[in-house]
């Protein structure tokens, strides 16, 4: 049966570690990152990359344009 | 398949807009204004309007709108944003002219200028932002900020017998003959985001129609005024401005 599997790329800079991304995501794919960026916001990571189906929900909802979303049929 | 496999530019779904320059914003973590932002960039882009737009900022958080869209911009003086969207649209009509507002600059200040506009059906979209405060200035009550909700200039909550009643500025433009599209949306989730995004699409397709003035209202949050975090913003966006304020078209004609 065919799959689908995504993956999101954060611009780690631009993020402001809002948080609405981790809500957003279904797949609870998305954390904030215990390390902070040059700013000091705490910023959005996959720490269920596995999970992530691509649906885009985080890049949608993100206020700062941070996520770049790809997905594949595997 | 591994995460680098998928990274791909074969495989995009989503991105930033192109419209949307690199420069970071300056509003606040969560702010609703962002998501907007991004679909104004989207939409621009995708009816091909980039060298024929002529947006017109407020003040207000939305003052530096200029910085973020790389289309050409006039900043107005505080409300006076339909003003100059009617100057920049009788003149050139051939331009997509649309104004970017908030609360207290459409429905204070800029009372009488948004009334006319409408009313006069100048062929302009207006995008309003209503986070029910003055967000840019620390938090004050506006015209918009509902009963019992506490604002800087209202640490009690406000009351009618003080405050007056909460404006339903986009209901009352909906009765105005020269509206022909009037909406209130919100962006807080997928599903929400897409509907906002037809509905500012609509809003530019009528501008460039000739079909009178179209508004958008986005119900916003604007967490450092309301003293939340933004998730909680949202939640609280949900069970207390949605009822004073309920998404949905007020006209489309
Ligand atoms: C003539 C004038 N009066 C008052 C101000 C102060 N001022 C700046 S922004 C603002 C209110 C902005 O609120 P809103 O339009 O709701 O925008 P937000 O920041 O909430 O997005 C006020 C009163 C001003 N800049 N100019
Ligand atoms: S003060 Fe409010 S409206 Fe202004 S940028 Fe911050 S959250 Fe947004
Ligand atoms: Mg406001």
């Amino acid at each position: 049966m065919a799959k689908i599997k995504g993956a999101v790329v954060v611009n780690t800079e631009r993020c402001k570690g809002c948080n609405l991304c981790v809500v957003a995501c279904p797949a609870e794919v998305l954390i904030l990152n215990k390390e902070a960026n040059s700013k000091g916001y705490n910023f959005s990571t996959m720490a269920n990359p596995d999970d992530c189906v691509g649906c885009a929900a985080c890049a949608y909802v993100c206020p700062d344009a941070c996520i770049t979303v790809y997905k594949v049929r595997v | 398949m591994t995460t680098n496999d998928i990274i791909n530019p074969a495989n995009l779904v989503y991105a930033k807009a192109p419209i949307m320059n690199d420069v970071p914003m300056h509003y606040c973590p969560g702010c609703s204004h962002g998501v907007v932002h991004k679909l104004i960039a989207e939409i621009i882009g995708d009816m091909d309007m980039q060298e024929k737009t002529i947006a017109i900022a407020p003040v207000g958080c939305g003052v530096f709108a200029y910085k973020y869209l790389d289309v050409d911009w006039q900043q107005a003086a505080h409300g006076r944003a339909p003003a100059v969207a009617t100057a920049a649209k009788r003149l050139l009509p051939d331009r997509l002219v649309f104004t970017y507002q908030g609360d207290g600059d459409l429905a204070a200040i800029g009372t009488a200028e948004t009334i006319h506009a409408c009313n006069r059906g100048e062929n302009i979209a207006i995008i309003f932002i209503n986070n029910g405060i003055y967000g840019m200035t620390g938090g004050q009550m506006a015209p918009t900020t509902l009963g019992g909700m506490k604002s800087s200039t209202s640490p009690n909550g406000r009351t009618v017998p003080l405050n007056g009643h909460p404006l339903d500025i986009t209901k009352l433009l909906a009765q105005l003959d020269g509206t022909c599209y009037v909406t209130r949306q919100a962006v807080h989730t997928i599903a929400a985001v897409r509907k906002t995004k037809k509905a500012i699409q609509k809003a530019f397709e009528n501008s460039m129609a000739g079909k009178g003035t179209s508004i958008v209202e986005v119900v916003s949050t604007c967490s450092s005024g309301w003293k939340m975090t933004p998730e909680a913003s949202n939640d609280w966006m949900v069970e207390n401005m949605f009822p004073a304020y309920p998404l949905g078209d007020l006209k489309n004609e």
